[in-house]
């Protein structure tokens, strides 16, 4: 099935807790460079499918591979841990944000950098002695860093503690902190949410050179239909943990099992409302 | 804004000021003193003892329970009157600009100025032996603040274990120098070293825990570690402890009164002074060490990377951190300075027993961590000051000392939890480097 | 085999013990979630009361032993329960909500108050106590070796047991354990349907005192001193039974607390003695890592 153009293939993912099925035999693709969301209405499922494919949950079954530009693909169900981030090169956001509060913006995206810097750092012995290949290395990460935070319009808020930005701010500011992990895949936990209407198309305007100028495919949880509808070239709906649909946008907002899923009501319900005089 | 001069320095935020509600005051004194009268009916109004047979004989002590009751009736009292004039706690008061500028200034230049001090303590007070082996103890101690900072002030693990470490450094010093020989310049790295791996044999078995629950595994090491050194009697001692460790030398010089020691290889008449400020300077070049290596590490990535793990672990592993290495880098890190102090507390004292490797010397040192503001390299240093200088001025009253120490943590999580110092500085800054408030600072839970 | 069968009945009857402190530390850290590094002090205070009550009702002329006891009980209980309560009041009340470290640091200098004050009010030398109650049964008598139970062991079995189903009914019938259930869940949600939270939790630390003042009764007439340490090392031993029955469940605490007092037993019967204590903290840590959820505990999903 992959043909170069598919970066993420879930296939027949699965996710048990106990009794509970939270997500049942959910095969979907995300094509490289491009901006798919998953969406559904809450409980659906969403979230835990993330945590999966970032290696917060083991998957009770399926499997999910994660292609590179060069070919090489990678089983994320066999990574855990940090290693989805490092090896697998995908990085995500949290619905609650988790940014360092204590520390400042520029602090919060250097860490982001951490391993690249790790290894300039010669695991911290040439760091300590202050040799000149880490000192490069330090000031090309404060580069970087200033870099997002002017793309994302932080950069006079640099020195302020991430836990004092206000909420727009910090959702862009995880953002760039995920960037700066150089990510070929940015798994996004529902950025748009509380956001408002003039932020919300910053955002989308972020996401769509996210993924135009630095080729970055993106997998977004989202609630906001505007957002949805203007950025998203696929969309995956999910119910019950489940998917119940697939295609572009303007596919799934027309698609009768979608709107039953979202009113929670049945699907002939759903035509007949929308065949009786939308 | 206040035009020059000093002023009040406080202002109440509410206008009103209304009279202390005599009634209520009382009715809570009342009830603080019946209660009182309760609790210390039997422990205090009764006092039992071994008798001359063997049996438990007991005298009445009702003079000393009434004077404690009226303690508690009249301390409440003055507590309320004083919760009322100073607000509770946590009330924002208004400061004029004038004294926040005096106050940063003054900041600034603490920790400068207390350095100075302590090269010149000993020149100071040369003669005064007293003061010397004082300072010498709250070195030690602030170098084991330093240490048990990098584990709980920068990495949020908590550690109320510590002492095993500093336990280590000093039986492992004390028994390669009486077995072997070595020198102690050779056993300081030694030291350092078994206690590092000490460190991360703890750091394994504790990745997954949390809170409350990583501090009392990590206790419970502690404590295994003192039992182990008392029963296992064959390797140190035991109870008895090991003895006749060999004091330090100047790179091989002795400071002894022979022809061979540095007095004579100085020309200068020999006093037995001279160990004890080499001791000095020793303890304060190592505790300088901890504290240089500490700063530096915080601005490279793996100290970043333990800040962000107190911050927000999962945050972490989702950059592509290495939790394991990163926990177990902090705890051996920790226990290497533990082990060097613990060394050189082996070679000050010539002679070591289980007996100072207590859980209360875990809880001194973790006091002084969290005192200082946890994270803080000045801070510490003030709260080891602090507490063992105000140790020493208890030194009448032995036996009230952990009474008062126990008093003054509760006193201090209720009033600072935060520490003294109420802010960190970040580690890298583009314009200006500005501190961030504590509140804003996570704890970490381990 | 008798040799077995006497470590068996020595190691309930410490097991009961352990069991009744570890109660009170799974009550506690059930419902504010923190671990009372204090409450192995309050046994010790418990102790102390109740070997201070016998003293006064030996020597005033009171002879009939169940009333001594009696007495004794009620008195230790209720007077070491207020301990308790004063402790929550004074050290965690204001604390409740502060950062995570600052209750565990506070019920640690609580705990240094405790054993600093008893060394103090009584002086530092330990008090022994001539045995209360004596005799016994011979069980078997087969030549080798005889295996008694003693009255002590009786007693202390007996008490725990009656105390048990007091407690379990205290839990699940009465308003108070209800309340204390739904403090358990969500405290903010039981304050909104009229719970007192504050009385709660107040009273869950008066009854873990209350049931440790009887573990302090009962080692006292099982081992006839008290010592101001004692509650430091047995305080560990128990927050061990209770994580080994699953914090939070009581039926737990007390698997648990057996469990130990067998295992201490059995390990200082057919190993040795002086490392004992050793072997109940690493139990601890090995329960820590392989069971964090004990046996009868509820495992937790961590929340992304």
């Amino acid at each position: 099935m992959s043909d170069g153009k598919t970066i993420l293939t879930v296939d027949h993912l699965a996710m048990r807790f106990g009794g509970i099925v939270a997500v049942n035999d959910l095969s979907f693709e995300a094509e490289r460079r491009k901006i798919t969301a998953l969406i559904g209405p809450n409980g659906a499922g969403k979230t835990t499918v993330f945590n999966c494919i970032t290696g917060f949950y083991k998957p009770s079954a399926g499997s999910m591979r994660l292609t590179h530009d060069d070919g090489r693909a990678i089983q994320l169900e066999r990574l855990n841990d940090f290693r989805i981030s490092k090896q697998a090169k995908v990085a995500r956001t949290f619905q609650n944000i988790r940014l360092f509060p204590g520390m400042t913006a520029l602090e919060n995206l250097m860490v982001a950098q951490h391993n690249a810097l790790m290894l300039a750092s010669g695991l911290t012995f040439l760091g300590l002695i202050g040799a000149p290949s880490w000192r490069t290395a330090e000031k090309r990460a404060i580069e970087q860093s200033t870099q997002w935070l002017k793309r994302i319009g932080l950069l006079e808020r640099a020195d302020d503690a991430a836990g004092n930005l206000p909420y727009g701010d910090q959702r862009r500011l995880e953002i760039a902190r995920a960037m700066c992990t150089e990510p070929a895949l940015l798994c996004l936990d529902e950025p748009a949410a509380g956001l408002n209407v003039r932020e919300s198309a910053a955002l989308s305007e972020l996401l769509r050179s996210i993924r135009t100028d630095h080729g970055v495919s993106i997998l977004l949880i989202e609630h906001d239909m505007s957002v949805v509808m203007e950025i998203s070239d696929h969309v995956v709906v999910m119910d019950h943990g489940v998917k119940i649909a697939e295609g572009s946008p303007q596919d799934v907002r027309d698609d009768p099992k979608v709107i039953a899923a979202y009113l929670g009501a049945d699907e002939e319900e759903a035509i007949a409302v929308m065949e009786s005089g939308t | 804004m206040t035009a020059g001069g000093v002023t009040a320095p406080v202002s109440k935020p509410t206008p009103a000021a209304r009279g202390p509600d005599a009634a209520f005051i009382f009715k809570k004194a009342l009830i603080s003193a019946l209660v009182a009268l309760v609790l210390f009916s039997l422990m205090i109004g009764i006092r039992t003892e071994a008798g001359p047979t063997g049996q438990l004989i007991y005298w009445t002590r009702f003079d000393d329970l009434a004077e404690m009751v009226a303690a508690v009736f009249f301390g409440s009292i003055a507590i309320e009157l004083l919760r009322h004039w100073w607000g509770p706690v946590g009330t924002v008061r208004i400061v004029p600009p004038e004294v926040t500028s005096a106050l940063a200034l003054a900041r600034r230049a603490i920790a400068p100025l207390l350095l100075v001090f302590t090269f010149l303590v000993p020149v100071i007070f040369y003669n005064q032996r007293y003061i010397l082996d004082l300072g010498i103890l709250v070195l030690t101690y602030v170098m084991l603040g330093w240490g048990l900072n990098v584990v709980v002030g920068l990495a949020g693990l908590l550690d109320l274990g510590y002492v095993a470490f500093y336990a280590v450094g000093a039986y492992s010093y004390a028994l390669l120098a009486t077995n072997f020989g070595l020198s102690f310049w050779v056993c300081l790295p030694l030291a350092g070293i078994l206690a590092a791996l000490w460190g991360v044999m703890l750091g394994f078995p504790v990745l997954r825990l949390r809170g409350d629950y990583l501090a009392i595994v990590t206790l419970a090491f502690g404590e295994i570690i003192r039992l182990v050194i008392i029963n296992w009697q064959s390797l140190t001692g035991g109870p008895n402890g090991v003895s006749g460790i060999p004091r330090p030398t100047l790179f091989g010089i002795p400071l002894t009164s022979g022809d061979d020691g540095l007095a004579a290889k100085l020309g200068i008449e020999f006093s037995p002074t001279h160990r004890i400020v080499f001791l000095f300077y020793l303890i304060l070049a190592l505790a300088l060490l901890t504290n240089w290596v500490t700063i530096r590490l915080r601005r490279l990535p793996i100290g970043r990377a333990w800040e962000a793990l107190r911050e927000d672990e999962v945050a972490c592993r989702a950059l592509g951190i290495n939790i394991t290495t990163t926990k177990l880098t902090a705890f051996a890190t920790g226990a290497m300075f533990g082990g060097f102090a613990g060394a050189f507390f082996a070679t000050r004292q010539g002679f070591i027993s289980p007996e100072s490797f207590t859980f209360q010397e875990s809880a001194l040192v973790l006091a002084i961590v969290v005192l200082g503001g946890m994270g803080s390299q000045l801070g510490v240093a003030l709260a080891a000051l602090a507490m063992i200088g105000g140790f020493e001025l208890f030194r009448g009253l032995e036996q009230y000392r952990m009474l008062v120490f126990g008093v003054a943590m509760v006193l201090l999580m209720i009033w600072r939890p935060r520490g003294l110092i109420g802010h960190r500085a970040p580690t890298v800054y583009l314009e200006h480097s500005q501190a961030i408030s504590s509140d804003l600072v996570k704890e970490g839970h381990g | 085999m008798d040799y077995f069968a006497q470590q068996l009945i020595n190691g309930i009857v410490l097991g009961s013990i352990y069991g009744l402190i570890a109660i009170g530390y799974t009550m506690v850290y059930g419902i504010v979630g923190m671990i009372n590094f204090a409450h192995g002090d309050i046994f010790m205070i418990g102790g102390f009361i109740a070997l201070i009550s016998f003293l006064i009702l030996v020597s005033i002329g009171l002879t009939v032993v169940p009333v001594i006891l009696l007495i004794v009980l009620l008195v230790s209980m209720a007077i070491t329960a207020l301990y308790g309560w004063t402790v929550e009041r004074i050290a965690y009340r204001p604390l409740r909500h502060s950062f995570r470290l600052a209750p565990m640091l506070s019920a640690i200098g609580m705990s240094f108050v405790l054993i600093n004050y008893s060394q103090i009010a009584q002086g530092a030398r330990v008090k022994p106590v001539p045995p209360i109650i004596t005799g016994g049964y011979t069980l078997f008598d087969r030549g080798g070796f005889v295996v008694r139970l003693s009255n002590v062991q009786i007693i202390v079995v007996v008490t725990t047991i009656v105390l048990l189903l007091i407690f379990t009914w205290l839990v699940s019938r009465t308003r108070l354990g209800r309340d204390m259930r739904a403090c358990e869940q969500d405290q903010t949600m039981a304050a909104l349907l009229g719970v007192d939270v504050d009385r709660t939790i107040s009273m869950t630390f008066v009854i873990g005192a209350a049931l440790a003042a009887v573990a302090g009764m009962m080692y006292l007439l099982y081992y006839g001193l008290v010592d101001f340490y004692m509650g430091f090392v047995a305080g560990i031993k128990a927050f061990t039974a209770a994580v080994l029955g699953g914090i939070g469940s009581l039926p737990g605490a007390m698997l648990g607390g057996l469990a130990i007092g067998l295992i201490e037993t059995m390990w200082s019967a057919y190993f040795s003695v002086e490392y004992k204590d050793v072997a109940a903290f690493s139990i601890l840590i090995i329960v820590l890592i392989f069971m964090p959820t004990g046996l009868l505990g509820r495992p937790e999903v961590e929340k992304v």
